[in-house]
């Protein structure tokens, strides 16, 4: 009998990683909860048009409903004494018919969640990736050159710090929310979706760069990049072959958590309506329809603010898992 | 000390001048439509749009259209809102300022409080049901719009829940000044002041948890620990107290970014007339001279606060005030 | 013994590992330590020193960490002895100086305020009484003007200094028990002998036993008057250093002594150093931990080894004779 070693298994640190999150039990959960979401607002033609039979961006007040073999009116009068008034009509808790209600124009506010869920699905991932192309940018230009490039992309992001988040986002949405904006020969109009996502993956920048160029001052520092420019390997090929990929653990770690604050930024500026314009719906436009009927018809405001928690809890908590898998700690911070 | 305290002045000037820049360019060098129109609101008539060209100088260089800006905000104070019948802006914005304070001070009171609690609770207790507990309530509380939670809570005191002995006491929505009714200042405000501070318990909860959780693997707190102190003293007086450095520069800069307007959706939803309210009015009817003047004010307000935290920064920790 | 203030009988350190398994960090440690004497712990990092010393502190806190064995202290059985009994006993009875002073203190409160600190958790001394001591004591272990010393901040002290506070700190109790762990490791080396010369004088000042756990043979050459070798949680040898030097019984002990250059004498023209790695905790092999390194191992070394006595010396090798050896 000799030397008694187990057969260790070479792992890459990419495996490693996936294995740890696998075992992650939260983080799956969470990852399966996400998924789940997705796939009920990708499918949600499939319920208007097959289960519902209900066009969710007309407004129909004069319409009827049978449930339970019973026909009532979606809008219905108010049970005041004079009947003034239309009250929408409550949950049904049917799934082929206003399974949560109608808004008050009479809208299937189920129908209205899946496919609000879709653009705010849409706008957040979208501002995501932009987002994070943008403070990679800055963030490996920052810190692999340093010197003035450095001090001045800093200030900048300094500056846009300084700037309450949502009011910075407010002050973009407020003055292209009007006539659209104007680049060159390239319009885009009011109601585009590229407005909101442009706009939170704009505000977001400084958030994300301040840990990116953190990172790459770090690597910068480390031994293994000293050595490849004492061998005289050029600039471009240690970023490219060093630097980029060590990089993109923090990317990652930072793709949910960034995806979590575009959500409720977005929510925010539809919830004052200067983000998804009407017809369009997100789950922050329903809220705000809600608003007028939090005393009547809570369910049309809880209903789009329980999916928001939920994708938002699912975010955070992959972010976490994500960030204990590839053992990345956070330098960076959230905030409202 | 001097010198330091010299260049963090020169660098606060620094970047309220990039700040001011940086706003007067949104609003009024954003690609898309005349500037004059945007001011003006809607359905402005040509004799408004050409007195704002001139006022504003839409006919001059951008300069010079800045340094107007410039004037008529922080100099003169007479920056005038179109839509809203020529009332003065500035002064308008700081007759909300009270109510925005009031909110922001309640609610940084709770959220200090509760996760401090929170925080020591979890660490003393860590790896048990009661952490894991916090925690993931601390996670729901960052997962939840401030907005929504202020509309269910309301549905739930003001409505739902009105009449049981739990919420009979809650006024209508509103504000009270303090000065004329204290009591009934406090009762106002007590809902909204949870509603904006469970996102930050949230946040904060789980940031010093996870220092202090660190702290323990430190080589001091071990120290601490073989010099015979009791539990409660090695992580309050040792973990807490150095915690708290992160803890303070965090706090620093959001009460600095809600009271800068940070707080506008929960004063929205409880109608309470803050700044954060006056901007929203102004975003419905699309008055950008108000809306303009609270992102500058504010975006002021967080830079000086960030210097203040600097030098707070530097009273708390002996390493930074050596090295100066 | 009967004069023995410190003794450990079969001490068993063992920590959970994976999967439900208990991986036992030292294994049946005994030894004992007379008042006044300096007991000298080597081994290499891993070989559980440091284990042993947090043990001693019940500070080991790891969940799931089990100590079995015995841990006699003036007559008191530290093991099993219940939080508050030995917060008791932590920093007045038995007190403990780290490594690296610049991360043992507290950043954030001075010097003076983290001994008072100590001073007024055993004692109920007032404010500037704890001070007053707190001042004494600087002054006695080499810390020029102790009164604006006290003052400072860790990180306004040199490395020397701050080592000098800690144990000035350590000793602000009377303690009749100094563990001090790796105490010169993180110092400079003219700074280094100025310490080790400050806790051989312990004894006399303060009538303190130290346990001084290292690595460096050197530094237990100069400084104790007895010595355990520890290899992979076991003893090695044990027994007057001057003996173990002289004469090492133990061939992990005989590596380590070749492996530093003597002080006289010729110069070897290599110095030797001992093949492989020791084992992590988990893979030890049964019998003789140092089996898979020694070059004299041979089957009998997988049992267990017995230890033998010969002089004052203990040694775990079958090989050991009940004589010296003369080379």
């Amino acid at each position: 009998m000799s030397a008694t070693h187990p057969a260790t298994r070479r792992s890459g640190p990419w495996t490693t990683a996936m294995t740890t999150l696998l075992r992650d039990r939260a983080a799956m959960i969470a990852l399966a909860g996400l998924l789940l979401i997705i796939a009920a607002c990708v499918l949600a033609p499939v319920y208007a048009e097959d289960i519902a039979h209900t066009d969710p961006f007309q407004s129909d007040v004069a319409a009827t409903v049978m449930v339970h073999g019973q026909e009532l009116a979606v809008m219905q009068p108010n049970d005041n004494p004079l009947h003034l008034g239309l009250t929408p009509l409550a949950p049904t808790w049917h799934p082929s018919a206003y399974l949560l209600g109608a808004d008050s124009q009479g809208r299937d506010v189920m129908a209205r969640l899946l496919y609000g869920g879709r653009n705010s699905l849409l706008i957040s991932a979208a501002a995501t990736v932009l987002c994070i192309l943008m403070a990679a940018f800055v963030g490996i230009v920052s810190g692999f050159f340093g010197g003035v490039v450095d001090a001045a992309l800093s200030r900048l992001m300094d500056i846009m710090w300084a700037i309450p988040v949502y009011l910075f986002a407010i002050s973009l949405s407020i003055v292209t929310i009007s006539q659209g904006l104007r680049i060159g020969p390239f319009t885009i109009r009011s109601d585009n979706l590229l407005l909101p996502i442009g706009i939170i993956a704009l505000v977001y920048v400084p958030y994300a760069a301040r840990p990116i160029r953190g990172r790459v001052l770090t690597l910068r520092r480390s031994e293994f990049v000293l050595a490849a420019r004492g061998l005289g390997v050029p600039r471009g090929r240690i970023l490219l072959r060093d630097i980029l990929p060590n990089v993109s653990s923090t990317l990652i770690v930072l793709a949910p958590l960034l995806m979590a604050l575009a959500m409720l930024a977005e929510s925010a500026l539809s919830f004052l309506s200067i983000g998804v314009q009407a017809p369009a719906a997100s789950w922050g436009t329903i809220i705000q329809d809600g608003q007028g009927l939090i005393y009547t018809r809570p369910m049309v405001a809880i209903a789009p603010g329980l999916a928001i928690v939920l994708t938002v809890l699912a975010l955070n908590i992959l972010g976490d898992g994500l960030r204990d898998a590839l053992d990345v700690r956070e330098t960076s911070r959230r905030r409202g | 000390m001097a010198m330091a305290l010299l260049r963090r002045l020169g660098q606060t000037v620094l970047v309220l001048f990039g700040i001011s820049v940086l706003v007067f360019l949104v609003f009024f060098a954003t690609p898309g439509a005349d500037p004059t129109a945007r001011i003006a609101g809607r359905n402005a008539s040509p004799e408004t749009m050409a007195l704002i060209r001139h006022q504003y100088g839409f006919d001059r260089p951008l300069p010079v259209q800045y340094e107007r800006m410039m004037v008529s905000l922080f100099v003169t104070r007479d920056l005038t809102s179109f839509v809203d019948h020529g009332e003065r802006v500035v002064p308008e914005v700081f007759r909300a300022a009270p109510v925005t304070l009031s909110l922001v001070f309640g609610a940084a009171i709770v959220w200090v409080l509760a996760s401090i609690g929170m925080g020591t609770l979890a660490t003393a207790l860590r790896g048990s049901l009661v952490d894991r507990g916090l925690m993931i309530l601390g996670l729901i509380g960052i997962s939840m719009p401030v907005f929504w939670l202020g509309e269910v809570i309301n549905l739930v005191t003001q409505s739902r829940m009105h009449d049981s002995w739990m919420f009979s006491w809650v006024p209508g929505l509103g504000y009270v000044p303090l000065t004329q009714d204290p009591v009934g200042w406090f009762k106002v405000l007590v809902i909204p002041w949870i509603t904006l501070a469970i996102l930050f318990i949230g946040i904060y909860g789980r940031v010093l948890r996870a220092d202090l959780v660190a702290a323990y693997s430190e080589d001091f707190m071990r120290t601490a620990q073989a010099k015979g102190l009791s539990a409660s003293r090695v992580l309050f007086r040792h973990g807490l107290r150095t915690s708290m450095i992160t803890f303070v520069s965090l706090f620093g800069l959001d009460f600095a970014q809600l009271v800068g307007g940070g707080a506008l959706l929960t004063e929205v939803v409880f109608g309470l007339q803050g700044v954060g309210r006056l901007t929203y009015q102004a975003l419905s009817n699309l008055d950008l001279p108000l809306i303009m003047a609270t992102v500058m004010y504010s975006a002021v307000f967080v830079v000086l606060a960030n210097a203040l935290v600097d030098i707070l920064y530097v009273l708390l920790d002996p390493r930074v005030r050596d090295a100066g | 013994m009967q004069d023995e203030l410190f003794a450990a009988r079969d001490l068993t350190i063992a920590l959970p590992g994976s999967q439900g398994s208990m991986i036992r960090i030292v294994e049946n440690l005994s030894f004992s330590l007379a008042p006044r004497e300096i007991l000298g712990i080597v081994g290499e990092s891993g070989s559980g020193k440091s284990m042993t010393a947090l043990a001693i502190m019940g500070l080991i806190d790891v969940p799931g960490a089990r100590i079995t064995g015995s841990m006699l202290f003036k007559g008191q059985e530290l093991v099993g002895l219940g939080a508050r009994a030995l917060r008791r006993l932590r920093g007045r009875e038995i007190a403990m100086i780290f490594q690296d002073p610049m991360t043992a203190l507290t950043p954030v409160h001075t010097i003076g305020w983290q001994i008072d600190e100590q001073i007024r958790a055993h004692e109920s001394l007032s404010r500037a009484g704890a001070r007053a001591r707190t001042i004494d004591l600087l002054g006695e272990m080499g810390v020029p003007d102790p009164r604006r010393a006290a003052d400072r901040y860790p990180h306004q002290l040199s490395g020397g200094l701050r080592q000098r506070a800690m144990i000035a700190m350590a000793l602000s109790c009377n303690p009749s028990l100094l563990i001090a762990d790796e105490p010169t490791t993180a110092l400079d080396v003219t700074v280094q002998a100025q310490i080790l010369d400050l806790l051989r004088r312990l004894r006399h000042n303060f009538g303190s036993s130290v346990l001084l756990i290292t690595h460096d043979m050197g530094v237990v050459a100069e400084t104790c008057d007895r010595t355990l070798v520890l290899y992979a949680g076991n003893v090695a040898e044990r027994g007057p250093t001057g003996d173990i030097f002289a004469h090492p019984g133990h061939p992990y002990a005989r590596a380590l002594l070749a492996s530093i250059p003597p002080l006289h004498g010729v110069r070897p023209s290599r110095l030797l150093s001992i093949p492989g790695q020791p084992p992590s905790p988990a893979e030890r092999p049964a019998g003789c931990p140092f089996r898979p390194r020694c070059p004299q191992a041979h089957a009998q070394c997988e049992q267990t080894p017995p230890m033998v006595r010969r002089g004052e010396q203990d040694i775990a090798c079958v090989l050991a004779a009940p004589e010296p050896v003369q080379a």
